[in-house]
């Protein structure tokens, strides 16, 4: 294959690489004054990127990349929460530390590059590409969780999230290592082959290792410790980028690690999954309850949600895995939603508060936004009307068609004991007393947008879209298989 | 001949240099005769056929590593015979660390003489027409272009992440506008009076 047919298939990475590096010369030229203008440029950027998926399929640079359907869905899920992410920032930053220096140019740029290592992520064919990739994602979101550097929790958070996803890169990277050493390939083809040739000792250990080192970057249970301590820290549309758009990078790379390359080790994966799955429901149901902060909560809840998604990789099948890329598009737009109604959550003098008491009596004084938090926390429950109850019921399924009742039993009772704290929430907002310091609006044009199209979609409305989404993650699904 | 005298050259100086770098009274010494151990190193590096790793060597470990030690090693001001002090007190806990690394290298030896593990089978054969160095690029730029230019991004990212977190304008200081000086015209500057005998200069 030619390098130009290479370069065509991995376009959507070309596009945000240069996009990006212009980007940066104009930052460093222009300095912060262009912020504005490179945040949309980068968005415009992310658009391009998504409409280049369309340029074929098929495989470069001898292995190391896929383009594929699967890959196309996953990086449609990411360009989405990344563009959204930064629409959400500039309003934020100029808000939060009270000096009004607003937001940096390096911050829709390390956004794309990001974007550029998770595009490398679900489209790896290779154990080399997919730890560039996630290496070149973590390392841009070090820098993001510390990006308010002179507020100490945001450096600590940064500081946290970079030794901690070190220690996870160097258990991956093990793993990957041992892998390599027995089966003496790093291509997914490769290893699946000598995987399928029967299992030794050494195989077993690297699988494990590699799976310890997914769990953590999806924050399942019992890699998880980091999240809610990083969620909290990070500034507000950071948190949000980190909910969102790595979770589905580190999730498709992990469903195709697991179906791709160790596909016929499935019943050695499987008790890894099933055990980090079961664990983060009922984690992410449990700990939740307590939190006094709206963004540990959501960190909860995303651990919570990561878990219910790993029930569909843990049935392994093709509807499974379809269900889980449901789950992922559902749960992707439901994130950004409630982040956004986070977002607003502002004292008299605009700065961001985070406790849930202040949320008392939003709706009386924003009855919009109040219903809309409604919306958001009844659909992460997994409410019937509600969209958010959809991807839950397919998962569910695909577990119960291959015989995993016990699974979805437990699973379906962990998200009755998380309904709870979802639902406390909305009794905060609906009938308690109003708090003495009321919440000034401050939304803008593009965050009452995109809270009211993500609101929308949640609603019983998304039912419309169950047949794109059914084909679509058929689609992508069955290019696993 | 010529190759049995040059291994034992190197291999001698290389034991000789490393013994220096911990018994040299001064650190800088250490630093010092680090780097001759490591241009040894490389040389014996060279008689195996890795002229790529001694390469690495040379360019890596002397250019970068070593001189950062000198550096450092001159920069920061540390009490050398403060951190010697408690040399007899971490003796015991010193001496377990050195027999866990003797075992260590007897289960390696052992390990090597029984024979490798079931690990080589698949691994692709090493064509020994080509110099190392050569087929390294060739993959580099060819198979593993994709990885080469992703790792490139890393590092940019790494660059900038540094560049963001730590870089901040100060207020009140004076740099260098060149310019602003190479603009700047002779009659802006210059004055030609005519001055009177007796009478000070009025500035």
């Amino acid at each position: 294959m030619s390098y130009v047919e290479s370069l065509t298939l991995t376009l959507p990475e070309l596009v945000l690489t240069i996009g990006a590096l212009v980007l940066l010369l104009v930052a460093g030229w222009a300095g912060d004054k262009a912020t504005r203008a490179i945040s949309w440029a980068s968005v415009l950027l992310l658009f391009v990127a998504g409409l280049t998926l369309n340029c074929g399929q098929g495989v470069a640079f001898g292995g190391q990349y896929q383009a594929d359907a699967f890959a196309a869905f996953s990086k449609v899920l990411i360009y989405f929460a990344a563009g959204a992410s930064i629409l959400i920032a500039p309003r934020f930053f100029q808000l939060a530390d009270g000096s009004h220096v607003g937001l940096r140019a390096e911050y829709p740029i390390l956004i794309l590059l990001a974007c550029v290592g998770m595009g490398m992520m679900v489209s790896a064919g290779d154990m080399m590409s997919l730890y560039v990739g996630l290496e070149l994602n973590s390392l841009a979101a070090y820098v993001l969780a510390s990006f308010m550097r002179s507020d100490s929790r945001s450096a600590e958070a940064g500081l946290k999230y970079f030794v901690l996803g070190a220690l996870a890169s160097g258990i991956l990277l093990y793993g990957i290592s041992l892998v390599y050493g027995f089966t003496g390939t790093t291509s997914f083809a490769g290893i699946a082959k000598a995987y399928g040739e029967g299992m030794s000792m050494g195989k077993l250990f690297g699988l494990v290792f590699v799976f310890s080192g997914l769990a953590f970057k999806v924050s399942a249970v019992p890699f998880h410790m980091w999240t809610p301590d990083v969620y909290e820290g990070a500034p507000t549309p950071v948190t949000t980028f980190f909910a969102s758009a790595p979770k589905v990078a580190a999730m498709g790379m992990g469903v195709r690690l697991a179906v791709e390359a160790m596909g016929s080790a499935a019943d050695q994966w499987q008790q890894i999954v099933i055990f980090a799955a079961l664990a983060s429901t009922v984690l992410g149901g449990v700990a939740a309850i307590n939190q006094t902060n709206i963004k540990r909560l959501l960190a909860y809840s995303s651990i919570n949600n990561v878990g219910f998604a790993l029930i569909g990789l843990a049935a392994g099948t093709k509807e499974g895995i379809a269900a889980v890329l449901t789950y992922l598009a559902v749960y992707v737009v439901m994130t950004i939603g409630s982040f956004v109604c986070v977002l607003q959550m502002r004292d008299a003098e605009g700065r961001p508060v985070e406790n849930i008491s202040a949320l008392a009596g939003l709706s009386r004084s924003r009855p919009g936004l109040a219903a809309a938090f409604a919306v958001f926390m009844f659909s992460l429950a997994g409410i019937p009307p509600l969209f958010g109850f959809w991807p839950k019921f397919l998962v569910f399924d695909a577990a119960v068609a291959v015989g995993l009742l016990p699974l979805a039993a437990v699973g379906i009772a962990t998200s009755v004991i998380g309904a709870f704290y979802y639902i406390k929430v909305v009794k905060i907002i609906y009938f308690d007393e109003p708090a003495s310091d009321a919440m000034i609006p401050a939304s803008t044009l593009v965050e009452t947008g995109l809270m009211t199209a993500t609101a929308l979609a949640v609603s019983p409305l998304g039912y419309l879209a169950i047949p794109i989404l059914a084909t679509l993650s058929g689609r992508a699904a069955g290019a696993l298989f | 001949m010529i190759q049995a005298f040059a291994f034992y050259l190197f291999a001698s100086v290389l034991l000789a240099s490393a013994v220096l770098v911990i018994s040299a009274r001064n650190p800088v010494h250490s630093v010092l005769w680090l780097i001759l151990g490591f241009f040894n190193a490389a040389g014996l590096m060279l008689l195996a056929g890795a002229e790529f790793i001694a390469m690495l060597l040379v360019i890596v470990y002397v250019g970068a590593v070593a001189v950062l030690f000198l550096f450092v090693v001159m920069m920061l001001n540390i009490d050398f015979a403060e951190l010697r002090a408690g040399f007899a007190r971490y003796l015991p806990f010193g001496i377990l660390l050195a027999l866990v690394l003797a075992v260590e290298m007897i289960f390696a030896v052992g390990a090597w003489n029984a024979g490798s593990i079931d690990m080589a089978q698949r691994i692709a054969p090493i064509a020994s027409d080509v110099p190392n160095i050569k087929a390294i690029g060739a993959l580099l730029y060819t198979q593993y272009l994709f990885v080469f230019e992703g790792a490139g991004l890393v590092l940019l990212v790494a660059l900038i992440g540094a560049i963001v977190l730590t870089h901040r304008e100060r207020a009140g200081v004076r740099p260098q506008n060149i310019s602003e000086q190479v603009k700047r015209r002779p009659q802006d500057a210059v004055r030609n009076i005519d001055q009177p005998v007796g009478q000070g200069v009025k500035l």
